[in-house]
């Protein structure tokens, strides 16, 4: 005789939460909604105001400077490709939201970061969440975002963050407890506060590994937006997603290939920020 | 000598255990149970046990152990980077043990300045941002801290260095920026925590003799750690030997070498050149016989036949040493009928002070025939050594 364990609704219990949160909190999401909207719009005008050279001299100019002459003439042959390949307005759209995905994202990040360090028991608890966050396939953020902030960039920012956002607290904890335990003594011996020890050895002296989590967050990030096509986000993402639609491998490469210029300027961007401070 | 001297520290019952039922281990302890048993019965790691020791007021302290012996434990509950389980560590009338969170923070930054085995430096400030720390902490104001710190530079003699990284400099160079992070603090005690040991023995030697002269210009109160004995003996005003996390001797260098309190010391001390440590007052015998300044070369002769020596040393009437006479000097003197023994006493001798390591008279021997006297600060005559002494007291040394 078969015992008949009938089926977890794990799913119904979910899409429960999902719906309270929805229809509980929708003045929330709907503020949310219209200021991350309206930092979308405003560096989305600001970077498309500038006429398409200039931007790229700036950014050319700030490759030199954080770099060297290298990346700044690859930058400069990089951006000219997807400019002609009549790439720009997309790419722009694209940098825009990677750009304030990877600011919410660490503005929530570093704090959370710099408590697990500091606390033994928060420790415990948030490193399963970020493994959730992780593994999670990256898609299914997508739909509960959809009744939160609606089809656009706002959603694709939402699960952007959360997909991006825990390398940058991993990060973070990792290099505060990567201190060597003897600064932290010295600071103690004489006579630091908590304050004081986390502004002036902890955080200085961990600033290498964040930023290494960082410009994990931004390429995660970056992979995120494009993804985030599907649920209406602007950018190279859409490119590729009409591209997948109408069939048109071609049109579907370029798109890849700005992304992956963007990611590698982006990349090595951070990361020569990251090496100029640890000299 | 000591006794009456300020006490700066007073340490008492100081007792800690690692692990989470300190009571339960204390308990086995004062049944008269050792480290291995409580650690076998409970779990629990006696670090420390019922440590009793006074620190004075500008002496050099050296508490010395081998490892595991919680001579690092220890230091860290005197400005309480580990928490003691029990007892009592007064400073200047505060207990540190009972301390708030706050005062705590006040007391480190008033009393305490630490200097660790391996530098501890901030490798992302320069080195006068790293001498500069401790007045950051306490919050100095720029311009009187950038003055300090760089006062403190130069007694370790690292002027011109200010803008170095820690990571550009040697290790004894490193070291010192430790040092003068300590001394540019200005707190009343220095803890060193085996700030030499991981320095190789020539710079370490030389670190030693800059702390000693910086001690003895700044008589600051330090506390130094160390599991080289030979260390603890060239620069430690007094000692306190540890073993298994308790005090087995309190002594100054020349106690420990002479009167060692059991056999654990002694064969601790077999190790050692004794003749660095042990001074000429230890092989100094009671002047058999003198002569005055007053007295003729027929006085000086007879003396010398009546007690056998070769040669005898002349006083003033403080009894101060102004010179020496030999047997062949004096009955030439006789012979030619000069009346006073200052007329033909020489000055070809060696004097020392008590204090002088028995080490250095091996020399004056060589150069010297004459038995060395021993003098005190007014060049009172206070003894002689002579040859086969210093030979005695260092055989003897050995066989204690």
């Amino acid at each position: 005789m078969a015992i008949e364990f009938p089926r977890v609704p794990l799913g119904d219990w979910i899409e429960g939460g999902l719906n309270w949160l929805t229809s509980e909190y929708s003045i929330v999401t709907r503020a949310i909604s219209r200021v991350t909207q309206t930092g979308i719009d405003g560096l989305n005008d600001a970077l498309m105001w500038l006429p398409d050279w200039s931007l790229l001299v700036i950014i050319a100019g700030l490759c030199w400077w954080l770099a060297n002459v290298r990346l700044a003439i690859g930058a400069v042959a990089g951006l000219a490709l997807i400019w002609n390949l009549d790439l720009w307005d997309p790419m722009i759209e694209t940098l825009t939201l990677v750009v304030i995905a990877t600011l919410v994202a660490v503005v929530i990040a570093l704090p959370v970061g710099i408590a697990a360090a500091l606390s033994e028991r928060l420790y415990k608890t948030i490193m399963p969440v970020l493994d959730f966050m992780q593994t999670m396939p990256a898609f299914v953020y997508l739909i509960p975002a959809i009744p939160f902030f609606g089809i656009g960039s706002v959603s694709a920012i939402f699960a952007t963050v959360i997909f991006s956002m825990p390398p940058a607290i991993r990060f973070t904890t990792l290099g505060i407890r990567q201190v060597p335990v003897e600064l932290v003594e010295a600071a103690d011996a004489y006579g630091a506060t908590r304050g004081q020890k986390l502004l002036k050895v902890q955080l200085p002296m961990s600033l290498p590994t964040v930023m290494a989590g960082i410009n994990q967050t931004i390429m995660l990030a970056l992979s995120m937006v494009v993804i985030a096509a599907m649920i209406g986000a602007d950018g190279l993402g859409s490119e590729v997603w009409r591209a997948i639609q109408r069939l048109r491998p071609g049109d579907g490469f370029e798109a890849g290939i700005a992304v992956v210029i963007l990611a590698m300027l982006l990349d090595r961007l951070t990361q020569s920020l990251r090496k100029q401070r640890k000299s | 000598m000591s006794d009456n001297r300020n006490v700066k520290i007073r340490v008492r019952q100081l007792s800690k255990v690692f692990g989470n039922q300190p009571k339960k281990a204390l308990e086995l302890r004062d049944q008269g149970l050792k480290r291995p048993e409580i650690l076998d019965k409970t779990g629990q790691t006696l670090g420390l046990s019922d440590i009793n020791f006074d620190v004075y007021e500008g002496e050099l302290l050296v508490i010395m152990g081998l490892s595991g012996s919680g001579k690092s434990t220890l230091i860290r509950c005197l400005n309480r980077l580990i928490e003691p389980t029990e007892g009592e560590i007064v400073i200047d009338g505060e207990n540190i043990p009972s301390l708030k969170e706050k005062e705590l923070l006040e007391c480190r930054r008033r009393h305490f300045s630490m200097v660790f085995q391996n530098f501890a430096l901030f490798p992302n400030r320069t080195v006068r941002q790293n001498a500069e720390f401790g007045l950051e902490i306490r919050g100095v104001d720029p311009a009187e801290r950038r003055e300090t710190a760089a006062n403190a530079l130069k007694q370790v003699g690292l002027e011109g260095w200010e803008d170095a990284y820690p990571n550009q400099l040697s290790g004894g160079m490193q070291q010192r920026v430790g040092l003068a992070r300590a001394l540019a603090n200005d707190a009343s005690v220095l803890l060193m925590d085996e700030a030499f040991s991981a320095l190789d023995p020539l710079i370490r030697g030389d670190m030693q003799q800059e702390l000693l002269e910086l001690q003895h210009r700044m008589k600051k109160t330090t506390v130094f750690i160390t599991h080289d004995l030979d260390e603890a003996l060239s620069i430690g005003d007094r000692i306190v030997l540890l073993k298994d996390g308790e005090v087995v001797q309190i002594g100054t260098p020349e106690e420990i070498l002479t009167k060692p309190a059991d056999d654990y010391v002694r064969r601790f001390i077999e190790g050692v050149d004794k003749s660095r440590i042990l001074s000429a007052e230890s092989a100094m015998r009671k002047v058999r016989s003198t002569v005055r300044d007053t007295d003729g070369p027929r006085t000086a002769l007879r003396k010398m036949r009546d007690h056998s020596l070769d040669s005898i040393y002349i006083l003033d009437r403080e009894r101060r040493l102004i010179g020496l006479i030999d047997a062949d000097a004096a009955s030439q003197a006789l012979e030619e009928g000069k009346e006073r023994v200052t007329d033909v006493m020489t000055q070809d001798f060696r004097k020392v002070v008590r204090a002088e390591p028995l080490h250095n008279l091996f020399a004056m021997f060589h150069e010297n025939r004459f038995p060395i006297a021993v003098v005190d600060d007014n060049q009172v005559l206070q003894g002689v050594v002579v040859k086969g002494a210093v030979l005695d007291e260092l055989a003897q040394a050995g066989e204690r």
